[in-house]
């Protein structure tokens, strides 16, 4: 049993498997704007979360996050459901697809067979789309894999209960309702100023524009804290964090310039390609930090690479953004309000 | 970053290509394919160097008659006794029990099959340690 599910190659799980489902269902999206529209893009340093032993960095929004906010700004019903039991998971999910339903499923990449051996960590955020089953297989479509793939029943289930933080629980979602007309253009504008706001006005020292300030002052700190080779660690979490499979290079920033220029189109607003130029410089300079911090790694650092020289490039990239989002988000804001009235004058105003 | 720009170096995931969002001549936007990035690959190489190293010390450590073999099957599949416990369903401390070689010895066929479940191994590999751990990456286009 097969369904017609068109797989795209996306950067990043969350964001590819909301943009391939929802385009499923009719409502058509690339994955920049379901990155944009779920306001995927983020920062925060969180020293205290240890991954490997390791400080977390993360670029981008709590897990389910992105899917969340999409399927809520569209209007879109997703059914989200865990589960107990292996058994009764794998039954269901049968029994979905028999509905002719490609069911999302969020898994731990480590136990998927498919997987490069050298990207297998536990890791229990990976989302991929089910669509259909051949005898023991279940054909995959994994966004982060050029073309679909195949996974036997009982790697599948095992992925399905990986355990560990954040265990998927066999959660699986599938698209039970959708809007007759999708609100496109106010879905982008609340992505947008949802992004501007958490970046340049979360009260948390560790968020936002003020994290990235945060690690640029405390990586200055690391030689003399940490040592030589515990700070050849942090940098290297640090660079895979940004990096690594599903950000799109330059810790997403790429991805979500490329959002803006396809906001630009919607909201038929060209100020908007500005910002995207914007956006690319400020990936760029991600990109030429994750390289100074791999020459460190590698013990090939010129003088230009050293740690106050690095700490100098993160705080450019923070100055950067926020006076991006500031700008930003005064440039949407008029779009906001009326987006906002022409909502409510529906149903509300009276005539005259 | 420019579409020309977007980096194809060797890197430890075989023939797979991952998506970067570059821009085209056009000035527009497009996700383009790519081997890997060479800043990127020397901090996942280091992540595994250092997985490697702990196995290594672990194996010795098994070999000296302190840690168990179960031990190196945990470190190998990059488990700590809290993620091993949820997999097998025992509780932290009787896994860190097990890890005792001592324990480990008198351990019923019952649990050993469990733990071998876990790794996907046959019980009496449960007991040794291999030579080769078994993690083998292709870098690309070989």
């Amino acid at each position: 049993m097969e369904i017609a599910f068109q797989h795209r190659q996306s950067a990043h799980c969350e964001s590819g498997v909301a943009a391939n489902l929802l385009s499923h269902h009719g409502v058509g999206l690339s994955e920049a704007l379901a990155f944009g529209i779920g306001a995927g893009l983020f920062f925060a340093y969180l020293p205290f979360i240890r991954l490997n032993q390791l400080p977390l960095t993360t670029y981008r929004i709590a897990t389910g996050g992105i899917l969340r906010r999409v399927t809520r700004r569209l209007g879109v019903g997703l059914r989200m459901v865990c589960y107990r039991r292996p058994a009764r998971a794998m039954a269901d999910l049968d029994a979905r697809l028999a509905q002719g339903l490609p069911v999302g499923c969020q898994t731990g990449g480590y136990w998927l067979p498919y997987f490069p051996p050298a990207y297998r960590f536990h890791f229990n955020m990976h989302n991929l789309v089910v669509y259909g089953r051949d005898g023991d297989d279940y054909l995959v479509s994994d966004p982060i894999f050029e073309t679909p793939v195949r996974c036997a029943r009982a790697d599948l289930e095992r992925a399905r209960f990986s355990r560990g933080a954040l265990a998927p629980r066999g959660r699986m979602y599938f698209v039970e309702r959708t809007p007759s007309a999708p609100d496109l253009r106010k879905a982008v504008v609340d992505g947008i100023r949802e992004v501007c706001r958490i970046m340049t006005r979360t009260p948390v020292c560790l968020i936002g524009v003020r994290g990235i300030r945060l690690l640029a002052s405390r990586l200055e700190g690391w030689p003399a804290r940490l040592g030589a080779e515990r700070t050849r660690l942090h940098l290297g979490q640090l660079i895979r964090m940004q990096e690594e499979i599903g950000t799109g290079g330059g810790g997403f920033r790429f991805m979500y310039a490329a959002f803006l220029q396809e906001a630009a189109g919607v909201l038929e607003k060209p100020a908007l390609l500005g910002f995207a130029e914007r956006m690319t410089a400020v990936g760029d300079q991600w990109r030429l930090f994750a390289a100074a911090g791999a020459r460190n790694c590698k013990g090939r650092a010129t003088a230009a690479d050293d740690f106050p020289a690095m700490a100098a490039r993160l705080r450019h990239c923070a100055d950067l953004e926020e006076g991006l989002f500031r700008e930003l988000e005064a440039a949407v804001a008029a779009d906001s309000r009326a987006l906002r009235a022409r909502g409510q004058g529906a149903g509300t105003r009276p005539a005259g | 970053m420019d579409k020309q720009d977007v980096p194809q170096d060797v890197g430890l995931a075989g023939r797979m290509r991952e998506v970067t969002y570059a821009v085209n001549a056009q000035g527009r936007y497009e996700a383009v394919p790519s081997y890997g990035w060479a800043p990127k690959t020397v901090a996942l190489e280091q992540a595994w160097e250092r997985i490697l190293q702990r196995l290594e010390a672990v194996r010795a450590q098994v070999a000296a008659g302190e840690l168990s073999p179960l031990a190196w099957h945990m470190e190998r599949h990059q488990m700590n006794p809290g993620l091993l416990a949820g997999y097998v369903g025992l509780s932290r401390w009787r896994v860190r029990r097990h890890l005792k070689a001592r324990v480990f010895r008198r351990l019923k066929p019952a649990l050993r099959a469990r733990y071998a479940a876990v790794f996907g191994i046959a019980p009496e590999a449960l007991g040794r340690v291999p030579e080769d751990p078994g993690l083998v990456f292709l870098a690309n286009r070989e």
